[in-house]
Order: structure tokens, then C-alpha cells, then sequence
């Protein structure tokens, strides 16, 4: 996976190419999956609808996170309550059953969803690396408009093909109207 | 009547297609961006917004002075005592948290029945949650007596070798609005993320960009991180959705569970969730109408929006109306005579006005929004949103009082007479209210900008095909 080329390449993120529509964008990523490119990433100012399975990115371990969260929640809530009222501290109440289940209910269903919904935006943000103050991308003045109307497909140095002239003939190939080196 | 409800605008959209879009044409990616981001980067601070933000900054210091009051002094100020011992407290708590339930109903349950109309207005009916719940939280535990006790309700291994009685609704409704309030956190930060991003890449003085920068963690808009965004936010909506229900039926069991007439009643929850969900409504009407004059939004808040907010208003409000008239019926059908007391000293007892200026407000005056004129005319429904944020005042308050101040021994009947301190303390929280929507429409974007861009990217599909066909 390690790059074969001169020193000089290493030094080097990546190649970044713009483009002006997400159309555009999404059919540069295929073309570049397709040409063996494997070490890529778009990057879009909104979600672009088939643009992570053009990556080849179909699963995600969002669902699992947020399941188990949920899990520990309600599981967990239960346990802490049952061991509250009827083991540790045991209060008798009209006479009525210690192990009230019904009234155990509420705090459990609040709590599975707080766990699961703790999990669903720590998870995501775990997944995604973030925070992350610094990235080599933010380099590149023109990316600022990532967040705007600006539509870019970043081909990585540590790309097995990736050849710096080599790509970016092939990046402005596909319609990019600019493409730009990302210095590390 | 729902079917009744849904047809005109069908019908007025083959007959005008262009008069009620979701967003107006013309705009791109660049321009939404740019107009909405202006309002906090480059328009500057308009000095309108200066004189409502002062105002709510007194009544702010209102509040700090009632609230530093009650803490040297104790309840007693309040109008409280027994039998009457929930008051303006309990009335207040209600009142915001119900409002507090149309920023996730419009977040969460729009989205997962995708309805395209709620990308501007979600963001700030989720700020208006938030400030909502805020405001709220703070009622319960002023009431509490001492305070700043109240930790204990949490169960943590404490030295006093106690620990919370999971079998009390009270303990139930601290559990449901913590997590309410958390979850709503989350989902408006989660939210803000991307805008947070655009605001960053957009501001021209370094404070804006550090502050920005920190706040959007880096987010750099790559589609694998947007695939993982998409699925979480899209659960967390689904987790939203029972979460909703659940938190005014739970505050409803603060009455329901107890055996004080009028409330110990099984109509209670749907009837709470249906209630939060029209003030909330409410609320959020009155908030957008001036709001969209003011900042010249009426491109991405159009008459679409306010009307579908008005057919909910309708709806739901007919929800309501069918709950009072159940009450009564439930009181007439089930002879018991203290229920029949409670239900004849509602309508005919001392607080009779507040019982039938309530009726007026939720039930009569918004009958008019079957009315499609009325629906369309923008100064009428914010008139009726007003009157629908006081009518629900008065419901709580119905509940609250009437049924407490004569349940069972004539012996122990008394009156409820607000103080000036109890006065003070809610109109503060309109002002804290008030105070953090002035800061958050400054300072953060009031409507969320991915989302329009995205809403760009398919209602204006005719422009982006010439491209698509120049380009494949």
C-alpha cells in the first residue's frame, strides 16, 4: 500500500479536483472507482444521494452503536431501579409489592432513548474522526466553498496508482474546472 | 374531517402551482447560502433587534430579582398554600413544556413522514424547544422549597443513604424532562453542525472563524461522514418521535395518577400530548410571522408553511375540544358526585370566566381556520396564535386550580389568588424566553442552510438537468 515513488510525492495529501454540480461530482467518483482509484473521498456542501455507494461506502455501524446504546439504556435503567426499591432501599408503601413493575416503566423507556440517543451522536461522531481541528484539505483556499456551493473529489497521495501527473490528467478528464495539490 | 382538510390545498396546487412553493424560485446553492448566513455575519446588529432584545433583557432581570427573592424569602411569597398548593408554578411548567413539543414534532416526525415544507422552519422550532424547556425546568424546581436540592432527585450513592422512590410520577417527570431536554440539545447541535461549518468558511474576522471553527469540530462535508450523519440524525428522529409522546403523557401522570377529581381521568395523556402539540404550534406561528417580516424571509417561510401550521393548529385544536367535551361527559357518565361537583364548579364556581374564556380561545376562535381566506391572511393568524398561546394558559390553569381548590371535604376548600411574585416569575420567563430567541436568531443561522441547499438541489431539478446533460 506504501507509495513507490520519489520522496517528493509523499509530501503530498492528495490531489483536489472541483466541480460545479453534484451530478458532475457524482460521475467523477464513479469514473475514478472504476479507472482502480480506491484511496478517495468526495466532499459535498450536502448530502449527495448515491454519492457514498459511488465510494463503495454501503455500511455503516451507526444502527449497531444506537442499538447497544439503547440496550444499556433500558437494561440498565431497569436494573438500577429494581436495585433502588427493592434490594437497597426497600420502602413499603401501603403494602403494596416492592418489584411494582408498571411503575418501573416510565424512567426505563426515558432512558433507553437518552442512552440510544447519546450513542447515536457520540457514535457518529466517533466514526467521523470529529472534532478534528486540523485536516490537510482546509489548506486549499478554495475548499472554504465545501460549505457553500463547492462540489470536490480529493484522490489521496497514498492511493496505490496515484502518479501526481498521471491523476491529475485523469481528474481534469472527468470535468473538473480546477484542481489543486493539497499540501499535508 | 382530516380528509375534508387535506383536499384544498391539493386542488390549489394544480390550479396556482406557483403560488404557495416551499421555497420561491431562483435561488441557488451560493445565494441560500449567502441570504441566510448574512443575517449573522455581514447585516450587522439592526437596532429593532436591539430594542426587543432590551425589553427581554429587563424582564429578564425581573426574573433574577423574583427568583433571588424566593430563595432569601421561601414560597411564601407565592400565592400557594394548601389546598391550593401547585399554583402558577405547576400552571407555568405545564404551559412551557406543552410549547416546548412542536420544535421535535416538527424536527423528528415531519421528517420521518417526509414533509418537505419543515426544512425552514425546523431549526428555530427546535431553538424554540430548547428555551422552552428551559424555561420550564425552572418552574418544578423553584417549587421544590429548597432548591438547590434539587439533585437528590437524581439517584447517585449519596451520604445520606437515600435514594429517589421510582414509583412517584414526580421522579418520572424529572427523568422525562432531563432526557427531553438532552435529546433536544442534541438533535438542534447535531443539526447546527454543517451551518456551524458554512459560518466558519464564511466569516471575515478571526473571533467568528475560531468561535465557528471550534463549534463545527472540524466538519469538512465528506460524504462517508454525510452517510453517517444522514443515518444518525434520521435515528435520532425516529428515537425523537416516542420520546415526544411520551414526555407530556408522563407530566400528565402528575395528575392522572392522583385522585383529586378532574384529574384522575385515563383521557389525561393523549389529551396533554394533543394540547403541547397545538400550543407548540402556536408558538412557533408566533415567533415565524414576525420574524419572517422582520428579516425578509418570506422566500423560504411562505404562505405554504403558515397554512400547513394552521391546519395543524386546526387539527389539533379539534383534538382538544374533543377533550374538554369527553371531561365533561366522563363527569356526567361516571355519577360520581364529586366529579360532577368538579365539572359544575369548572363552569359555574368562582373561576367559571377563566373555564369559558378558555373555551373561546382553543375551541371557538380557531374554528375560523377552516376558512382558506382565513388561512391565508398572515395578520389574522398571528391573532389567532396569540389567542391560542393565552387559551392554553387557561386550560393549565383550569386543571391546575379549579380541581384543587374544592375536591372532597367542604371543610378544605379554599381560594388561589396569584401574588405579584408569581406574576413576576412567569413574565420573566417570557423574557428569558424572549432573550435567548433575540441571541440565537443573531448569532446562529435561523434556519438550517444544508437543508435548503438541499432543498435547492431538488426543487429547482430544471435548471441542474441542462447541466446534467452538458456534463454526462
Amino acid at each position: 500500500m506504501s507509495p513507490t515513488r520519489a520522496p517528493a510525492q509523499t509530501s503530498l495529501y492528495g490531489l483536489l479536483a472541483a466541480f460545479t454540480t453534484p451530478e458532475a461530482l457524482l460521475e467523477a467518483t464513479r469514473h475514478a472507482r472504476r479507472a482502480g482509484y480506491r484511496r478517495l473521498e468526495a466532499y459535498t456542501p450536502f448530502p449527495v444521494e448515491g454519492l457514498a455507494e459511488a465510494l463503495d461506502f454501503r455500511q455503516t455501524h451507526i444502527p449497531l452503536v444506537v442499538l447497544l446504546g439503547g440496550l444499556v439504556g433500558g437494561v440498565g435503567g431497569y436494573v438500577l431501579q429494581y436495585w433502588i426499591n427493592v434490594i437497597d432501599y426497600p420502602l413499603n408503601v401501603g403494602g403494596r409489592p416492592l418489584h411494582s413493575w408498571p411503575a418501573f416503566i416510565p424512567v426505563t423507556f426515558e432512558l433507553t432513548i437518552l442512552i440510544a440517543a447519546l450513542a447515536a451522536v457520540f457514535g457518529m461522531l466517533a466514526l467521523n474522526g470529529l472534532p478534528m481541528p486540523y485536516h490537510p484539505l482546509f489548506n486549499v483556499p478554495r475548499f472554504a466553498s465545501v460549505t457553500r456551493d463547492g462540489f470536490f473529489l480529493c484522490i489521496e497521495a497514498r492511493d496505490p496508482i496515484f502518479d501526481r501527473a498521471e491523476t491529475r490528467r485523469f481528474l481534469e478528464s472527468l470535468g473538473a474546472y480546477e484542481v489543486a495539490e493539497v499540501e499535508p | 374531517m382530516s380528509e375534508d382538510n387535506a383536499t384544498p390545498p391539493a386542488q390549489n396546487e394544480q390550479d396556482e402551482p406557483t403560488s404557495t412553493p416551499v421555497l420561491e424560485p431562483g435561488y441557488t446553492y451560493a445565494s441560500v447560502t449567502d441570504k441566510i448566513s448574512a443575517i449573522t455575519l455581514s447585516r450587522g446588529t439592526p437596532s429593532g433587534w436591539w430594542i426587543g432584545f432590551g425589553l427581554a433583557f429587563l424582564l429578564v432581570m425581573v426574573l433574577l430579582f423574583a427568583i433571588t427573592y424566593l430563595l432569601a424569602v421561601g414560597i411564601g411569597i407565592w400565592g400557594v398554600n394548601i389546598p391550593v398548593a401547585w399554583g402558577f408554578a405547576i400552571v407555568n411548567f405545564v404551559w412551557w413544556i406543552g410549547i416546548g413539543h412542536a420544535g421535535t414534532l416538527i424536527s423528528a416526525i415531519l421528517l420521518l413522514l417526509r414533509q418537505q415544507w419543515r426544512t425552514s422552519i425546523n431549526r428555530f422550532a427546535e431553538a424554540m424547544t430548547l428555551f422552552a424547556v428551559a424555561c420550564a425546568g425552572l418552574f418544578p424546581i423553584l417549587h421544590l422549597g429548597r432548591p438547590w436540592y434539587f439533585y437528590w432527585l437524581i439517584p447517585y450513592p449519596n451520604t445520606m443513604g437515600i435514594w429517589p422512590q421510582f414509583r412517584s410520577p414526580l421522579v418520572w417527570d424529572f427523568f422525562a424532562v432531563s432526557t427531553y431536554g438532552t435529546v433536544s440539545l442534541l438533535f438542534w447541535y447535531i443539526g447546527l453542525i454543517p451551518d456551524l461549518a458554512t459560518l466558519r468558511d464564511r466569516s471575515q474576522n478571526r473571533v467568528g472563524r475560531v468561535i465557528y471553527g471550534i463549534l463545527a469540530m472540524g466538519w469538512r462535508g465528506a460524504a462517508r461522514h454525510w452517510h453517517r450523519y444522514e443515518m444518525a440524525y434520521l435515528l435520532l428522529a425516529g428515537l425523537a418521535t416516542p420520546l415526544v409522546v411520551s414526555v407530556h403523557s408522563i407530566v400528565s401522570f402528575d395528575f392522572a395518577v392522583a385522585l383529586v377529581p378532574g384529574w384522575h381521568s385515563t383521557i389525561f395523556p393523549p389529551y396533554f400530548v394533543a394540547g403541547a402539540i397545538y400550543s407548540g404550534f402556536a408558538m412557533v406561528m408566533t415567533i415565524a410571522i414576525p420574524v419572517r417580516a422582520f428579516y425578509h424571509l418570506e422566500d423560504f417561510i411562505t404562505l405554504r408553511h403558515l397554512r400547513n401550521m394552521a391546519m395543524i393548529m386546526l387539527a389539533t385544536g379539534l383534538m382538544v375540544g374533543y377533550g374538554y367535551l369527553m371531561e365533561t361527559f366522563m363527569a356526567w357518565y361516571s355519577g360520581n358526585g364529586y366529579e360532577i361537583f368538579m365539572q359544575r364548579n369548572r363552569m359555574l364556581g368562582p373561576y367559571a370566566p377563566i373555564y369559558w374564556i378558555m373555551l373561546t380561545c382553543n375551541v371557538l376562535m380557531p374554528q375560523a381556520l377552516w376558512f382558506r381566506r382565513a388561512r391565508e391572511s398572515v395578520p389574522l393568524l398571528f391573532i389567532i396564535a396569540l389567542i391560542v398561546n393565552a387559551g392554553m394558559w387557561m386550560e393549565r390553569f383550569t386543571i391546575v386550580v379549579t380541581s384543587l381548590h374544592r375536591d372532597f371535604l367542604p371543610s378544605a376548600w379554599g381560594m388561589y389568588y396569584p401574588t405579584i411574585w408569581d406574576w413576576a416569575t412567569f413574565i420573566g420567563t417570557i423574557g428569558l424566553f424572549a432573550a435567548l430567541l433575540f441571541l440565537f436568531l443573531r448569532f446562529l443561522p435561523m434556519i438550517s442552510i444544508f437543508e435548503m441547499r438541499e432543498l435547492v438541489s431538488e426543487t429547482e431539478g430544471g435548471q441542474d438537468s441542462q447541466v446534467r446533460e452538458t456534463t454526462a
